[in-house]
């Protein structure tokens, strides 16, 4: 609660360094703002659960980590970003605390007990993310997606408005625990509409966690946003969403297991087969990585479904490896692609020649991505598949096999033009000390969370 | 216990050290581990016992979430393959003294982390611990090919990539379902994964062997999984061509040997006729193939297809002699695969040519050369008193044993193999010589001082190979006890 707290302050201490005049100072304000909410989640660990706000907040262990990895996360974007505030300077505060209320947002879509609140943290997290992609004014793709990402958004708010105005005339309450509470006490004499808004809230969130078939507005809104605001929403806003999705289900909602498993399953497969099929179609990096991050939610997706209520420790370790891959993918696709605003595989033609720090950076990323090991990736699909064959999901596990390995085919078109293509401009590409201690920070918490999953795994469990 | 450890950790330390190195330091410091690796495993295999068990053994937990073991050991299977990994290791690196390589730290450092990976496959005791070492194999070798290759490498290698990789998932989801049947909290041990695996039902076990039976027939690879091979052979640098040939191929016969063949024994007993008929069309096929080629590297690689073909027959027919052969001809076959991509190497830097119809000659300007290159060609055509003739020998007796028909056909191996070698021979260094081979130099000191000792290797094992049968002997013979009623029938 203290880190939300310490957020929340960080967000508004951001707005007015425009007119205190420290603007300079403002990521690292903001970082180090991070970093002592991470500390104060440290202290709340493990301690006594307690609720906020009328029972509409709580943190308990599984909130705390997700929060965590949500802060940490946000440290290394921070970082990764700090060069492209500095490039384009106007509306810096703004943009640092629209990110910072972004976060807040999905720090309440991690640990909330109340589906008000749900609804709040998402919209706080929208409403930033709409005008975070549309950030680049000049740029007529930003604009569109901006304006896609809202229109998209607002229909799935919708869905899931209606959902929870439909669970609330069934159970006649908000709270998720009573909810759950209610759906065992009425197991067998649960009104029609209750289905019904079951499967709009299904439908809402699908659309948060960009699963197939809700996913359409993915690629266009990743592909057109700055490259660093991409950044955030495949990874922070990724994180929200899908914590969201799991409490949602694994709490309010396992007593209908039954009336939601099949459609989840379904989601599943399509979304592990089409995205990761789409994206060997694609040519430009960016959408390669759009359409990779939602085939990963599929594999999240397959863990959920084979155990909603067991699988949070796999959620969780596969979201922190996710996370820490794509920051480091993005990362070296931020500097490769300069000032252009559409980068294609090309831009990366023997960039081990001309940096091979970011090249070593991308591929253990990539390798990560693809599920080779020892990197982290291959941990989180090795737990994913284990599971779901403990729980008797080996056809899906089959499916989940062969789209892994589709997988491997686009990551690798990036490595073998880093290392086999010539490179279209001979000369070395220059990057700064910070982004070459990121680089190298990032491979390391590679290495620590391929080496050393139970370090990562026995928060959770 | 500490031995096993340093085996399999020493060349990474020394790989990560290496890039604080300038490239002409870093080529010595490479060479020098991979000699200090060489005289540890040569200490182990002097003291080692003549026992079943392994030895050495490590077991510390990795993982708890998911019953990840960090277990190695050494016993008389592994103590040879690990001979072989930690005796082509530093003849591979002096192999390529003979030349400039660019960004020479990252290629030594690869060389080296391959070798951690290939002797912890080799030593692993744990089915997600030997997983792992096996795909990490991968990583290396793929980038040695990637950076350092040839024409078209971009393409071949990413073949080479996937299909090794959809075989090791197939073996990963197969692996990950015996665990599940382990009692209790789950396990990967070795022994436990066996117990589970041979108390499946019989169609399961016969799922599970096809899962794994793939993994290991594209590494090795057998006939029709072969396909990534000639190509991927052919564009590889000449050390990553080694080090797949000389070493990495043997994963997939020790992976059949540890962890087909005594885990699923129904299966086995179910579809064993199946591989081995595969093996011996991928005899003759290779062979027949490699008899047509022009290119001597190309055809070198068909050579090894035809071989390793033999072997994993032997393997498969579950008798004694079928697997020690395999066991003795791996170590052959590792030796002297080596040297003729070697002599391949040798012969197109100098000529700019590896077409067989531009050289001839050779005999005429480079005495020294040819009559290595015959000592090799004899090994690799298994005549009697070269290191081939016993594994041969021995791999043919099996595979004649089990099946009449199959034996004799598998035994053609030996002619086609002659008349693909000869005439090899007969085009490289006899007749004329021509405007490429004229001005053809011997032999260097250098590659003398890699190419002496292999031959005098080829003569000694093919002279007295029993120290070596004798390493494996019990732990082949305990591996397997299961099918002693099957193979009593046999006989």
């Amino acid at each position: 609660m203290n880190a939300l707290l310490v957020i929340c302050g960080l967000s508004i201490v951001s707005l007015l360094a425009e007119i205190a005049n420290f603007k300079k100072w403002l990521t690292a304000i903001a970082i180090i703002g991070l970093l002592v909410a991470t500390a104060t989640l440290a202290l709340e660990w493990n301690g006594e659960v307690e609720t906020y706000f009328s029972h509409m907040l709580v943190f308990d262990n599984v909130a705390l980590a997700f929060t965590g990895l949500i802060a940490v996360v946000s440290i290394l974007w921070f970082w990764m970003a700090s060069d492209y505030f500095q490039a384009q300077p106007q509306h810096r505060t703004e943009r640092t605390s629209l990110v910072i209320f972004a976060i807040v947002g999905a720090i309440l879509m991690a640990s909330y007990n109340n589906m008000a609140m749900l609804f709040l943290g998402i919209e706080i997290l929208s409403l930033s993310l709409y005008v975070l992609a549309g950030s680049n004014k000049e740029s007529l793709l930003s604009i569109e997606a901006a304006f896609k990402y809202f229109l998209m958004g607002s229909f799935a708010t919708g869905f899931l408005l209606m959902g929870i105005a439909l669970l609330y005339g069934a159970t006649g309450s908000f709270d998720i625990g009573t909810i759950a509470l209610f759906i065992t006490e009425h197991n067998h004499a649960l009104p029609s509409f209750f289905y019904a808004g079951v499967l709009l809230l299904l439908v809402g969130l699908a659309f948060k966690i960009s699963a197939v078939p809700f996913h359409f507005w993915a690629p266009d809104v990743y592909g057109g946003a700055p490259t660093t605001v991409t950044a955030f929403m495949s990874t922070v806003v990724k994180i929200g969403a899908l914590a969201a999705f799991y409490r949602m289900f694994s709490i309010g909602l396992v007593g209908t297991y039954s009336t939601w498993s099949t459609i989840l399953m379904v989601i599943t497969v399509l979304t592990l087969v089409l995205p990761n099929i789409t994206a060997v179609y694609q040519s430009h990096v960016k959408r390669i990585l759009a359409y990779s991050s939602v085939g990963h939610v599929g594999y999240i997706l397959l863990a959920f479904t084979a155990d909603p209520t067991a699988s949070s420790g796999v959620i969780f370790y596969y979201l922190a490896s996710y996370a820490v891959s794509s920051i480091a993918a993005f990362s070296v696709l931020h500097l490769v692609e300069g000032n252009s605003e559409s980068i294609t595989i090309e831009y990366f033609n023997g960039l081990f020649k001309r940096n091979p720090l970011l090249a070593v950076g991308l591929t253990i990323a990539l390798l990560s991505l693809a599920g080779i090991p020892p990197f982290p990736g291959f941990f989180g699909k090795y737990m994913v598949f284990a599971l779901a064959i403990a729980k008797g999901y080996t056809p899906l596990v089959i499916v989940a096999v062969v789209t892994s390995l589709i997988g491997v085919y686009y990551y690798f078109r990036v490595i073998i033009a880093m290392y086999f293509q010539a490179p279209q401009q001979a000369t070395p590409l220059p990057v700064s000390g910070s982004q070459r201690a990121l680089t190298f920070v990032l491979i390391v918490l590679s290495f620590v969370l391929g080496i050393f999953p139970d370090a990562v795994l026995s928060l959770i469990q | 216990m500490f031995i096993t450890i340093f085996l399999v950790f020493f060349p990474l330390l020394v790989a990560l050290l290496l890039f604080a190195f300038k490239p002409a330091q870093a080529k010595m410091l490479a060479l020098v581990a991979s000699i200090v690796e060489l005289a540890v495993s040569l200490y182990l295999a002097v003291v080692f016992p003549k026992t079943d068990l392994a030895q050495y053994v490590v077991d510390i937990p990795w993982v708890r979430a998911f019953g990840l073991h960090f277990a190695v050991g050494i016993d008389g299977i592994s103590l040879l393959l690990v001979l072989l990994t930690t005796l082509l290791v530093p003849f591979i690196i002096l192999s390529s003294f003979n030349r400039t390589i660019e960004k020479a730290s990252t290629f030594y450092g690869l060389i080296l982390v391959m070798q951690m990976a290939l002797i912890g496959v080799f030593c692993a005791l744990d089915g997600l611990l030997f997983y792992l070492f096996w795909e990490v194999a991968l990583i290396p070798i793929y980038f040695i090919c990637l950076i350092w290759g040839g024409e078209d490498r971009g393409r071949i290698t990413f073949k080479f990539f996937v299909y090794t990789l959809a075989g090791s998932l197939f073996m990963l989801v197969a692996l990950v379902y015996v665990y599940f049947q382990t009692p209790g909290t789950h396990t990967f041990a070795i022994q436990a994964l066996y117990d589970a695996g041979r108390a499946l039902p019989v169609y399961e076990q016969g799922l599970i062997f096809w899962a794994m039976f793939v993994a290991f027939a594209i590494k090795m690879p057998v006939f029709p999984f072969h396909t990534w091979q000639p190509d991927t052979y052919t564009v590889a640098p000449t050390q990553g061509t080694m080090l797949l040939s000389g070493i990495m191929l043997k994963m997939g016969i020790y992976g059949v040997i540890r962890w087909l063949l005594p885990l699923v024994p129904a299966g086995v007993e179910a579809w064993g006729f199946t591989a081995v008929v595969l093996s011996v069309i991928g005899i003759i096929y290779a062979s027949c193939i490699a008899i047509v080629q022009k290119d001597f590297k190309r055809l070198i690689a068909y050579s090894s297809v035809a071989h390793v073909g033999l072997i994993s027959a032997g393997a498969f027919t579950l008798s004694t002699i079928g697997v020690q052969g395999a066991m003795i001809q791996m170590l052959s076959h590792g030796i002297v695969v080596f040297a003729l991509f070697y002599i391949v190497d040798i012969i197109s830097q100098r000529t700019q040519t590896r077409t067989l119809s531009a050289l001839g000659g050779i005999r005429t300007v480079a005495p020294v050369l040819t009559t290595v290159f015959v000592i090799v060609m004899l090994g690799s055509v298994a005549l009697p008193f070269t290191s081939g003739f016993v594994g041969e020998f021995l791999l043919i007796n099996s595979v004649f044993q089990y099946h009449g028909v199959l034996g004799a056909v598998a035994g053609l191996t030996i002619i086609l193999g002659a008349v693909y070698m000869l005439r090899t021979f007969q085009q490289s260094m006899s007749g004329e010589t021509n405007t490429v081979t004229a001005g053809f130099a011997d032999l260097t000191g250098q590659e003398k001082l890699v190419l002496y000792p292999i031959v005098l290797l080829i003569l000694v094992i093919g002279i007295y190979p029993a120290p070596l049968l004798e390493i494996s002997e019990p732990a082949v013979a305990s591996l397997l006890k299961i099918y002693s009623n099957l193979s009593a029938s046999v006989k």
